[in-house]
């Protein structure tokens, strides 16, 4: 029977009950669904795979510039720091996430996961495994088909649009599904990679969408840096043997319901939060400014 | 949905909507003119016309003008290759009150002398709404191949395009017809599962009361 996607704790259950990962059940489901082979769609994600790279190496550069000006570079500095407060790999997440959200808003080419705005922090959390050997391209590849399917959960039971949920339904949807992505990655189980999803989920809970001149910069970015961290702290937790004590389809029907209760000043309209402040105004009028 | 709707599309940025989407919009556009075209006036309304220098909307919409896809690395030079390829853009912004807030108008002339306008929007995650068609009303999303049938208001007209469609063994997703005045000109939009034959288009050309048939190839 399809998988239906309108539940994360029953996808666990069942992985958990059958022995298997969530991937390896969403990749067969997927493959009946879409009528072709597993082979094909593991492909097709590797495929996304090298695109995501492309887009870090792109990011990376540290002459690279939006549009607008006002991102671009900070990936460099972080991947050439010579103070490390987050020591290896850690930092290396961080300017991953970032390389990828600045090559994005320079008009560079990436994947949307889920979200063009949050299109950083699914590869934060991969491609530095990746480059390091910790995991192969096929083990990665395999995993995101676990990410994926808590985006197609979220997207059923709540959304991933900041205008219709704010930024928790972007960048904590993108942040969740790294947490599950690499709690998997891990060796963690299917109940641990759920634990994983609502963890980071709650602590992205309530994040409004606010960009600066409405352009998705200001502060996307960096958010897309503190997403990948926060999905790296909620597997750790979930690895450690730590339980959300919310269910995770729970945490996505609270974030529903928060971003409901969101005024539409903080659901992507420029209106309001960091939007709406003094030097946002500001940048805001330069750039129109700029534009005429 | 599927998975690569989550872990996809794989886009130029920085916006679904705002580049994604703009560019599928000239695309349609182009799509509808069915000529190459060699001059086009694009009016940006709403938050295109606000936000969408930093998005680039306006290369957005000119790299679809000139067929690429929303994935096509050359987008941010569109312009300049546009200059190149012998396509002269103009542009302006618009208040167009009631409309969606991602709203684009695009007045194409093709080599051959073909001309449209072309009102859009982008309605988010890349996805457009094709909205106005030469001045009437219609309602698609380049997701389906979709014709675009010119006709008189009069009786039979819809029963004997939708009938000879039928007869081609190709199914109807979606139809709608809006008129201007009773008996004046009018228009239908045909999503259609398959795809037409320009043999099979010209068959319905020649229907009594139909004036100009477009197939706009699914974008």
């Amino acid at each position: 029977m399809a998988l239906a996607y309108t539940s994360f704790d029953e996808l666990a259950r069942l992985a958990q009950e059958a022995g298997t990962t969530i991937s390896a059940l969403v990749l067969a489901d997927q493959a009946r669904e879409l009528e072709t082979s597993q082979e094909a769609l593991l492909a097709r994600m590797e495929a996304d795979l090298d695109v995501m790279a492309a887009a870090a190496e792109k990011g990376l550069d540290p002459g690279l510039r939006s549009a607008s000006g006002l991102t671009g570079g900070a990936a460099a500095r972080v991947a050439g720091a010579r103070e490390q407060v987050c020591p290896g790999r850690f930092a290396r997440h961080l300017a991953v996430a970032l390389a990828v959200s600045e090559c994005n808003a320079a008009m560079g080419k990436i994947v949307a996961a889920p979200t063009a705005g949050s299109c950083g922090i699914l590869p934060g959390a991969v491609l530095p495994l990746l480059e390091d050997g910790t995991v192969t391209k096929d083990q990665a590849a395999r995993a995101l088909f676990t990410g994926g399917a808590l985006g197609m959960v979220i997207a059923n039971k709540a959304s991933i649009a900041g205008a219709q949920g704010g930024c928790q339904a972007e960048c904590g949807s993108a942040s969740a599904m790294a947490a599950a992505v690499l709690t998997e990655l891990w060796g963690g189980t299917p109940a641990q990679c759920a634990h994983a999803a609502a963890i980071a989920l709650k602590c992205l809970l309530g994040l409004v969408c606010d960009p600066v001149a409405g352009l998705v910069e200001v502060p996307c970015v960096k958010r897309n840096a503190s997403g990948v961290a926060n999905a790296l702290c909620a597997a750790q937790l979930a690895l450690a043997g730590v339980e959300s004590a919310i269910p995770c389809d729970q945490v996505i029907a609270a974030m529903d319901a928060v971003g409901q209760a969101m005024p539409c000043t903080l659901k992507e309209t420029a209106k309001g939060g960091l939007a709406a402040t003094k030097r946002g105004a500001e940048l805001k009028k330069q750039l129109q400014g700029e534009q005429k | 949905m599927n998975i690569f709707d989550i872990i996809g599309p794989v886009m130029v940025g920085p916006s679904s909507s705002h580049t994604a989407g703009a560019c599928r919009i000239g695309r349609v556009a182009r799509s509808i003119l069915n000529d190459q075209p060699v001059r086009a006036h694009i009016s940006l309304c709403g938050s295109f016309a606000e936000t969408g220098r930093g998005h680039g909307t306006d290369r957005a919409l000119v790299a679809g003008l000139l067929g690429m896809d929303s994935d096509d690395a050359r987008l941010p030079d569109a312009l300049e290759l546009a200059a190149a390829a012998g396509l002269e853009v103009t542009f302006d912004t618009r208040d167009l009150p009631g409309t969606h807030p991602n709203t684009a108008v695009v007045e194409l002339e093709g080599k051959g002398g073909a001309r449209c306008a072309v009102r859009a929007s982008s309605v988010g995650g890349g996805n457009i709404r094709v909205d106005e068609v030469n001045g009437v009303k219609v309602s698609f999303t380049g997701a389906y191949n979709t014709l675009i049938i010119l006709h008189t208001d009069e009786a039979g007209a819809i029963a004997n395009v939708s009938g000879y469609i039928a007869g081609q063994g190709v199914n109807i997703a979606t139809f709608a017809c809006d008129r201007e005045t009773k008996g004046g000109s009018s228009i239908m939009t045909v999503e259609i599962d398959g795809v037409l034959t320009e043999e099979q288009l010209d068959h319905l050309r020649a229907l009594p009361a139909i004036h100009t048939v477009v197939q706009v190839k699914r974008i």
